[in-house]
């Protein structure tokens, strides 16, 4: 089975500072992979080196059997690999829906066709399957931290993509709506066929949700398995405890 | 451009031009130092710059006009310019502090409108200039002739800004200074009243310009409606040398005076405004292009 | 009334208005013709700024470009240029009727896209710059311009450049620039809304909100800005052309390239109207360049300084503009659809 993303040996450093160390982490289609590791050990700056906000310093990133590493951010996410943010981003001041409309795919010639109702029609639902129907014409901004999460979320599914790289989907998440999270997440895995590798600090969710698992920690791969392996390694204990 | 051939014919006038250019540069610095202290402290691009180097110019003519020799009116120029750089910030600047740089390089802009125009109304469109009533050194058997007073500007510049400088690692008010411009919100809850310590540093800064002017007045020519050309020197120094690079602004200050200088000798000086303008606009696409390479673009 | 309906009803009123004006008014018909330009050139800013986040204080460049194409193609093809440049533009260069109208028409045409190729070349450069390094160089860009004109003989250099006259009497002349102003500012309304009603606009408004994120969604930044870049180098090369026969005299750094009065007074007019709306633009226009007028008829000697004043005003008290202010005091749930 190739992998559809493939992340071989790479390191990213920042003046002294080490923030990648050599990590090899890959992918299958139609996987949920988790990635665990305390605060500072480097999850999102593997996601910035992923989807091409900063040049790497050693190893190669390959998506589909394309070598990214050069690539620039759009074109990489034209390839089908799209992120979300840690801090959440979207277009605050265009409504939820215009949100959608403009994450939908387009071919090249359509730079000045209005949206067809085919789009309207799927960034609709999709607000509905995240549970943003009612607010789809409030302005983005407006929507509270967690509604904009969905949002982003949605906008994401909207854009099609073949690997989606979430970071800290449930951080910020009212408690009681974290589960049903977890199962936007597991159906947009299933139904529409999304792979997903997911940045949490939410264990049991994470647990749940992942089929494998990642655990980094100050920069290096610390250990690599399956959930119930993960939850017992005591390397992986040690490093959220701080043992060192 | 056959003033290019008078370089092979006479290489000396290479070092006349260079040398008028440099001398002037340290101007040039001044102005650009002041620039990076606003745009350091209080996050403001000063587009009115340039306008506050030419009042500094005709305060130091009302003075000349008044019977007082060109070098009082330095420090006069520089005391006055504090006064209407505290009452700028105090009645306009404050407004625009917080928010973003596209509103202060508008609001700011207005004002450099504003201001140039005032100038006009009081002062007139003519050129002015005042004689520092000092000589010329000839070297080279007259070939390269340097005005005395350009030199004593240029020390006079350095001097200034060398006390600035250690006025801003010395004095209470100058590390209060530098720290609101690390982290205001730290600042302010250290105890420092940045509101004033904004007023200090605008007023700073316009007397920095003030001082300028006065001299620039003694050595070239100011007409109302030049700021701008001033403002985008000191801007392009800043971007090319950095925000906290003082040997840099220097460096980038006297190489801009001698290019400039370089381009109006060989193509004529009424192109010396569009070499300015057109390399402002190169640096920074250039610096640009630059920084998009490290990110490593495919194409 | 929907949203829709507002609008087409403010375009009809404003359109019926406009017709009846030259009649109503006669003697401000050129005042009139002068508006539209300024409604062109408010517009053309908001795409670039309101709608794309790129406040650019140098669409000027392409103002000036179009008006010494203009001017050049109507004078060069029956004259030499350089010859009538060194005389000044006076006595013996004839142009006759028909010369003057096919230049007239011909320069109309040529002045946009000598604005887009320049546009075209530039603009990869100047687009990757963002915020506030965006707005100095095209700052340091207009006022270029503006001195390679005056420093180049062959179009006049700082004496400027006198356009062939009207044949034809003053009335006559005013009516038919304001005709062409009118229709130019129609187009360009029509154009504009075009192009946000689709994708393009969504893209446009994205860039604005957040061009990182808008890149990481895969979205064509690039193609966008530099599209809506020459879409609005067309426009203001066009009102460019037409204002400079408008004038007479073409002054490289007074009229044509001039940063600090038609260069800050379209960002004025946007800001003033509100910024990234529809009609914020035209409404801006209208009282700014109304101010305008009111401060050279009543406050001579002094109506720069006053106009310098209002624009420092507008900056501080007025970001919002009047229409945003006016959408602010509104219920803030009725937001109005877009897509």
């Amino acid at each position: 089975m190739s992998a559809l993303l493939d992340v071989r040996a790479i390191s990213k450093r920042f003046g002294g500072v080490v923030a990648n160390e050599r990590i090899t982490l890959t992918v299958a289609p139609g996987e949920i992979v988790g990635l665990i590791g305390p605060n500072g050990s480097g999850k999102t700056t593997l996601f910035n080196s992923i989807t091409g906000q900063h040049p790497i310093d050693e190893g190669s990133i390959s998506f589909d059997g394309h070598e990214i590493s050069t690539l620039r951010v759009s074109a990489i996410a034209r390839l089908g690999l799209i992120r979300t943010y840690q801090q959440t981003r979207v277009f605050r001041r265009m409504t939820a829906r215009a949100n959608m409309l403009a994450s939908a795919p387009a071919e090249r010639g359509a730079m000045f066709r209005r949206p067809t109702s085919a789009e309207r029609d799927r960034a609709d639902d999709l607000l509905a399957f995240v549970g943003l129907g009612e607010k789809r014409l409030l302005p983005a901004g407006e929507l509270s931290f967690g509604q904009q999460k969905l949002l982003e979320f949605a906008m994401a599914l909207m854009r099609g993509p073949r690997l989606l790289l979430l970071d800290e989907p449930t951080a910020g998440i009212n408690p009681t709506l974290i589960n049903r999270l977890a199962e936007h997440l597991r159906r947009a895995n299933k139904e529409l066929g999304v792979t997903l590798l997911v940045i949490e600090h939410n264990m049991p969710v994470v647990m749940a949700l992942a089929s494998r698992i990642y655990c980094l920690a100050h920069g290096e791969l610390l250990a690599e398995g399956a959930p119930e392996a993960i939850r017992n390694d005591p390397r992986v204990i040690d490093a959220y405890l701080g043992a060192r | 451009m056959t003033n290019l051939l008078l370089f092979v014919e006479a290489p000396v006038l290479l070092i006349q031009v260079i040398l008028d250019g440099v001398l002037v540069g340290a101007l040039f610095a001044l102005a650009a130092y002041g620039l990076a202290l606003v745009w350091g402290v209080m996050n403001i691009i000063n587009i009115v710059q340039g306008e506050l180097v030419l009042l500094g110019g005709y305060v130091a003519l009302t003075v000349v006009g008044a019977g007082l020799s060109p070098f009082m009116a330095i420090p006069i120029a520089a005391a006055v310019l504090f006064i209407v750089g505290w009452l700028l910030y105090r009645g306009v600047i404050f407004r625009v502090v917080e928010k973003d740089l596209f509103t202060s390089v508008l609001a700011t802009f207005g004002l450099s409108i504003l201001i140039a125009q005032l100038i006009n109304q009081g002062f007139g469109a003519d050129v002015r200039s005042i004689d520092s009533g000092l000589g010329t050194w000839l070297f080279f058997d007259g070939i390269v002739s340097v005005s005395q007073a350009r030199v004593v500007a240029f020390v006079l510049a350095l001097l200034i800004g060398a006390v600035l400088v250690i006025f801003l690692r010395v004095t209470r008010l100058g590390r209060a200074i530098r720290a609101t411009a690390q982290n205001a919100r730290a600042a302010r809850a250290l105890g420092v009243d940045t509101g004033q310590v904004y007023a200090w540093t605008y007023a700073i800064n316009a007397a920095i310009c003030g001082a300028a002017g006065a001299l620039i007045v003694m050595i070239w020519v100011i007409q109302p409606f030049g700021g701008l050309l001033y403002t985008v020197r000191a801007f392009m120094i800043v971007i090319v040398a950095g925000l906290g690079n003082v040997v840099g602004v220097i460096g980038a200050a006297l190489g801009l005076g001698a290019a400039e200088t370089f381009v109006g000798f060989v193509f004529g000086t009424q192109f010396q405004a569009a070499f300015v303008f057109s390399l402002l606009v190169v640096i920074l696409v250039a610096r640009n292009v630059r920084l998009a390479r490290q990110r490593r673009y495919l194409r | 009334m929907t949203s829709r309906q507002r609008s087409l009803s403010c375009g009809f009123l404003t359109i019926a208005l406009a017709l009846a004006a030259p009649f109503v008014v006669p003697a401000l018909k050129v005042q009139l013709a002068i508006l539209c330009i300024m409604i062109v050139l408010a517009l053309t800013w908001d795409a670039l700024g309101g709608q794309m986040g790129y406040n650019s204080f140098g669409n000027v460049l392409f103002f000036g470009i179009g008006m010494y194409a203009s001017a050049l193609v109507q004078v060069g093809l029956f004259h030499d240029v350089g010859a009538y440049t060194a005389a000044s533009g006076t006595g013996t260069f004839e142009f006759s009727r028909a010369q003057y109208f096919v230049g007239l028409a011909l320069g109309l045409w040529a002045a946009p896209f000598v604005a887009v190729a320049v546009a075209s070349l530039l603009g990869a450069g100047l687009l990757g710059l963002r915020g506030h390094y965006f707005a100095i160089a095209t700052l340091g860009l207009g006022i270029a311009g503006g001195e390679f004109a005056a420093s180049w003989e062959y179009v006049g250099g700082a004496s400027g450049f006198q356009l062939p006259l009207f044949p034809g009497d003053f009335d006559d002349r005013a009516l038919s620039f304001y005709a062409l102003a009118l229709a130019l500012a129609v187009v360009t309304f029509l154009v504009l809304r075009f192009l946000y009603a689709g994708r393009f606009g969504l893209v446009l408004n994205a860039i604005r909100d957040d061009e990182d994120k808008a890149e990481a969604l895969g979205l064509y930044t690039v193609r966008h800005k530099v599209v809506a870049w020459c879409v609005v180098a067309f426009f203001v090369g066009c009102a460019g052309a037409i204002f400079g026969n408008l004038n007479g005299l073409i002054e490289p750094r007074e009229v044509a390239f001039s940063g600090a009065t038609f260069g800050v007074w379209m960002v004025l007019m946007a800001i003033l109207g509100g910024k990234g709306t529809p009609w914020g633009p035209v409404l801006g226009a209208v009282v700014f360049y109304g101010m305008k007028e009111l401060f050279w008829t009543y406050l001579f000697g002094w109506q720069r300084v006053a106009l310098g004043i209002l624009i420092v005003v507008i900056v501080l008290f007025f970001p919002a503009g009047i229409l945003g202010s006016l959408r602010a005091r509104r219920a803030p749930a009725t937001t109005e659809r877009r897509g």
